[in-house]
């Protein structure tokens, strides 16, 4: 199980290069914003075609710049919680997880969304529109959706920075226990280092549009790679002091 | 009011309620085309297709007469092949009326489907559905106000058709006299008694459907 990334995708003014590869773990991007974490997740998912390189999930190739190979969304196999967390106002959040069963044999379906309704505490909202629910449990659903076709790979696009400090904290705590559940690849784009250092199991440094430092949190803290990478952790220190200690 | 003046309004109806099929079959399809993708000559489309809203409506219905009349580039192999000619027929007023009535539906299609949050498409997309799916589970439900407005402007404009509809289709009473035709010819001739009466019946039903098309759209969320 992992995820490797090798990509170079030019825009207007812009410019991706991004070379990394995680195995079963939970990887952070990290970055301030505009440096291209969210980009390199729009790549992942096949929802922006890269100009170049190669993009390959637990042995499966979603790209391949040099081979013309490009798979379609459709045809990843990865659960993607969007920042604004893309539920569907117009469904109930029954038909939002449901949604999510595209490809799920019939007889396993309902199994299936028993299980994750009840992991993420989301059964008796089943009738409820997005707009008649809280902000954390919107985050459930979203992430009981995304996970309904088992994905391969979880990509999260900053699923937190809408919640306040408390509902983060105890998303972030919901986030580790469903790391025991569910053993996947997981992206985490995050340009939090409270968050970067409660919950990742490595750390990959963003920065106009590529990696500046890879590792875990620890030694990115303590032998940060350059100026960059310094500015990135200001005024974070006593968290990390507090996890590093820790650890 | 005798019964010209029913069966004048019976034709608009006809001809505004065939009209709007087509605009729904074919305008449909073109706003989500041009709100979706992009291909080469898409603004020249767009432009061809909306020139009819601010060209007069005579000049809409000469461009017809050039393409379908009975020596037109498409009128002369309809006649040559089929025998048959659109022109002075209900059907040339269901084409002007199409053509007149089709860049509401375009305009008002397109701002509505574009509205529709990206990040809703790409969530089904990464869901694993299809484009086609995606557009009929969550693109359309979710322009749907947009889309019912494109469609009742449509059709207000369609019944209300009037120079387009008398360069195709004539002003010939008992077979293409809609009701702004028969309102003009009735005008025109002096008889204000059987106008006013003609007059007040169109804005009743286009009040109605304005009416009936505002309160439904307003229950959909």
């Amino acid at each position: 199980m992992g995820l490797s990334v090798c990509v170079n995708k030019q825009l207007k003014g812009f410019t991706l290069d991004v070379s990394w590869a995680i195995g079963d773990e939970l990887a952070v991007l990290f970055g301030f914003s505009g440096s291209g974490k969210s980009l390199t997740l729009q790549l992942i998912a096949g929802l922006m075609k890269p100009d170049s390189g190669v993009i390959t999930a637990n042995g499966t190739i979603y790209f391949d710049g040099e081979r013309h190979v490009n798979a379609t969304p459709q045809q990843r196999s990865l659960g993607y919680v969007f920042q604004d967390l893309a539920l569907f106002p117009h469904m109930t959040v029954r038909q939002n997880i449901l949604f999510g069963a595209k490809g799920v044999p019939e007889n396993e379906r309902s199994e299936r969304y028993r299980e994750l309704t009840e992991t993420f505490y989301v059964a008796a909202l089943e009738n409820k529109r997005p707009s008649e629910i809280s902000g954390g449990q919107k985050q459930r659903v979203a992430f009981a959706r995304a996970l309904m076709r088992r994905p391969d790979v979880l990509l999260l696009d900053e699923p937190f920075s809408a919640l306040d400090t408390p509902l983060r904290i105890e998303m972030r705590a919901f986030l580790k226990d469903l790391r025991k559940t569910f053993q996947v690849p997981v992206v985490l784009v995050t340009h939090d280092a409270g968050e970067a250092a409660s919950l990742a199991d490595s750390i990959i440094v963003y920065s106009g549009g590529s990696v500046i430092q890879s590792g875990s949190i620890t030694d990115v803290f303590n032998n940060p790679a350059d100026e960059r990478v310094k500015r990135l952790l200001v005024g974070q220190e006593d968290t990390l002091r507090t996890f590093c200690k820790r650890h | 009011m005798d019964s010209s003046a029913f069966f004048s309004l019976r034709l608009s109806l006809q001809v505004a309620f065939a009209a709007t099929v087509l605009i729904i079959i074919i305008g449909l399809p073109i706003a989500y085309l041009l709100a979706r993708k992009n291909f080469p000559g898409k603004e020249v489309l767009d432009i061809s297709l909306t020139l009819p809203l601010v060209l007069p409506p005579t000049v809409t219905g000469y461009y017809l007469i050039l393409a379908f009349g009975r020596n037109g580039f498409i009128g002369r192999y309809l006649y040559e092949w089929l025998d048959w000619s659109i022109m002075f027929s209900w059907y040339a007023a269901v084409l002007a009326s199409f053509v007149v009535a089709l860049p509401l539906m375009i305009k008002t299609g397109r701002a509505a489907l574009e509205s529709v949050d990206r990040n809703l498409i790409n969530a089904a997309y990464t869901l694993g559905h299809s484009e086609w799916e995606t557009a009929l589970k969550v693109t359309l439900p979710l322009a749907q106000r947009g889309l019912i407005a494109g469609i009742v402007l449509s059709f207000a404009r369609a019944l209300g058709e009037f120079g387009a509809t008398l360069m195709l289709a004539g002003n010939i009473p008992g077979k293409t006299d809609t009701m702004p035709l028969a309102i003009y010819s009735l005008s025109a001739s002096g008889d204000q008694e059987q106008a006013t009466g003609m007059v007040v019946l169109l804005t009743s039903v286009a009040a109605l459907f304005l009416y009936l098309a505002n309160r439904y759209s307003r229950r959909i969320f």
